[in-house]
């Protein structure tokens, strides 16, 4: 098998509150075959034997589908391939011996919980703000009771890709929140079941991205290059459409940004 | 009421604003282009006569000019707003960021509208304090178009076209236009949400098209202006 050599440069931050820096280390006998995640792994065994403390990172399932790996590799979200999470990341994509950066995501809306763990917390208060569907449990409705055309089945199912890893805000030059919360939106709004809620839904959820500091989209476009399921930005313009009919619905402005909503 | 103010002050709301009024500023500024091409006709004339056109709406054209400013007022105002909600959402800046390439849009001029667009509003204030109120009538600055005595704008253009100063603050202002119309006309389109997957990339490239149109058909009135009379004066 082919080995490499890899010179890393790592954000190094105790806590939240301390300020952190970029410390360097250089790895021998890396296999090119390796995961980006099984090089850290081998770099922490390394520090561990060494007595230091190992450098903190995300990860899970480590095969592109829970959206808990989130590094910011030289400069760009889940590292240079189009469509791949960090975890699909391998060290033959890289030079021998090249020089690799590694940051955390960096938003208010996402602080440094240590070296290159961030709190994402904030993404789940979106989809708590509304981004689900209420239905009264019963006994298990009959297949293909409820009908869904197959092209707004397709839209919805390409939305609801999102694995919630927060790319989209970490690459988006603004850290704007919007093609994560315009995915949770349309995969909603685009299906018979999303409908009873779909006005409150487009209005809490846009209200509670704003709530947490992410920045303003100025349609750049940098979050869907850098998103692993490639969710296009097609879904944010979407979401100006939902946004724009509920906060319009005479009806419905009385109860605009009440979190709870009634129902 | 407030719920209206609610939805123009979130981040989307403002978006709503910049798109609108980037659209009525994009309507302005090919009109505005197709009004001056008469200034390509060799003389005064063709715009003379047609300012004098725009003088007869009167009461009208006034009304019009106070909405431009309005419209331009509030494009300035929500771009600084929305610029600051960015910066603020990223206090710690990465040591590198790079983009992905791919279906991105980011570019250097589109990661800097602020910036084209506050020489765009330098150009703006210089540009009317030079031509809206220059010279007029009284200072002698008369023309007879059909027999009929109106106001010499031709004078007043010609006269700062004659002088190679304006004439580079002019083109390089077309220039920034030109940066920032690229990624203002498919944007507005985007943060109106008035696209969809068929009309995004012919959207994109006629923004394009339009950017180079716009600030050639521009930018060639000062330097056809000087070229054909720069000796003269
Ligand atoms: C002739 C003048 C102008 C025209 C035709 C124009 C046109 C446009 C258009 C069409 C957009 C896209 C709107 C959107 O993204 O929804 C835009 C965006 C923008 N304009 Fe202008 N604009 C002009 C002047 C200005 C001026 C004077 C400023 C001064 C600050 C400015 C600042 C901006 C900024 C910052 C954006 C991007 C906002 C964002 O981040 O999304 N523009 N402009
Ligand atoms: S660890 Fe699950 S997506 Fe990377």
């Amino acid at each position: 098998m082919k080995k490499m050599r890899v010179r890393l440069k790592i954000w190094r931050q105790e806590s939240p509150q301390v300020k952190g820096h970029f410390e360097e280390y250089s790895l021998n006998d890396i296999l090119t075959d390796m995961s980006f995640l099984e090089m850290l792994d081998v770099l922490n065994e390394t520090l561990t034997k060494e007595g230091k403390r190992p450098v903190e990172f995300e990860s899970d399932c480590r095969e592109g589908i829970c959206g808990t790996c989130s590094l910011m590799v030289s400069g760009q979200a889940h590292g240079p391939v189009l469509g791949a999470t960090t975890c699909q990341l391998y060290m033959r994509t890289f030079d021998d011996n090249e020089l690799i950066s590694i940051e955390p995501w960096r938003a208010k809306a996402f602080p440094v919980i240590r070296d290159l763990v961030t709190d994402r917390r904030a993404l789940d208060r979106i989809i708590a703000a509304g981004g689900y569907v209420s239905v009264k449990a019963g006994p298990h409705a009959d297949a293909n009771a409820m009908l869904v055309p197959k092209d707004l089945s397709d839209r919805a199912m390409d939305a609801a890709a999102c694995i919630g890893c927060g790319a989209c805000v970490a690459a988006c030059p603004n850290a704007s929140a919007s093609l994560f919360t315009s995915a949770k939106i349309t995969q909603l709004a685009l299906l018979p079941q999303g409908q009873p809620e779909r006005k409150r839904r487009a209005i809490n959820m846009v209200a509670q991205m704003d709530k947490e500091l992410f920045g303003s989209c100025s349609n750049l476009g940098e979050c869907e290059a850098a998103c692993p399921k490639r969710i296009s930005i097609q879904n944010i313009a979407i979401m100006k459409q939902e946004y724009m009919k509920a906060a319009l619905a005479a009806d419905f402005r009385a109860g605009m940004g009440s979190a709870d909503g009634g129902a | 009421m407030v719920p209206l103010k609610r939805l123009f002050t979130s981040t989307l709301g403002r978006k709503y604003l910049m798109g609108a009024t980037g659209f009525a500023l994009v309507l302005f500024i090919v009109l505005h282009l197709l009004g001056n091409l008469t200034l390509y006709s060799h003389n005064g004339d063709a715009i003379n006569a047609y300012a004098a056109k725009l003088d007869m709406l009167g009461v009208g054209k006034i009304i019009l000019e106070i909405g431009l400013v309005i419209t331009i007022l509030i494009h300035i105002v929500t771009a600084i707003q929305v610029t600051f909600t960015s910066k603020n959402a990223r206090p710690i800046p990465y040591e590198s960021l790079k983009s992905k390439g791919g279906p991105t849009k980011s570019t250097l001029g589109s990661r800097n509208m602020i910036i084209t667009g506050l020489v765009l509003m330098v150009f703006l204030i210089v540009h009317i304090v030079q031509f809206r109120f220059g010279p007029e009538i009284e200072d002698g600055y008369t023309a007879t178009v059909n027999g009929v005595m109106v106001h010499d704008l031709y004078r007043v253009v010609a006269e700062t076209f004659m002088q190679l100063k304006w004439v580079v603050f002019y083109v390089g202002c077309m220039c920034f236009l030109g940066v920032h119309f690229r990624h203002g006309f498919w944007s507005m389109f985007q943060s109106l949400g008035m696209i969809n997957p068929r009309w995004s990339k012919p959207i994109y490239a006629l923004g394009f098209i339009l950017a180079v149109l716009l600030s050639v058909g521009f930018l060639f009135i000062p330097i056809y202006i000087y070229a054909t009379q720069g000796g003269a004066a």
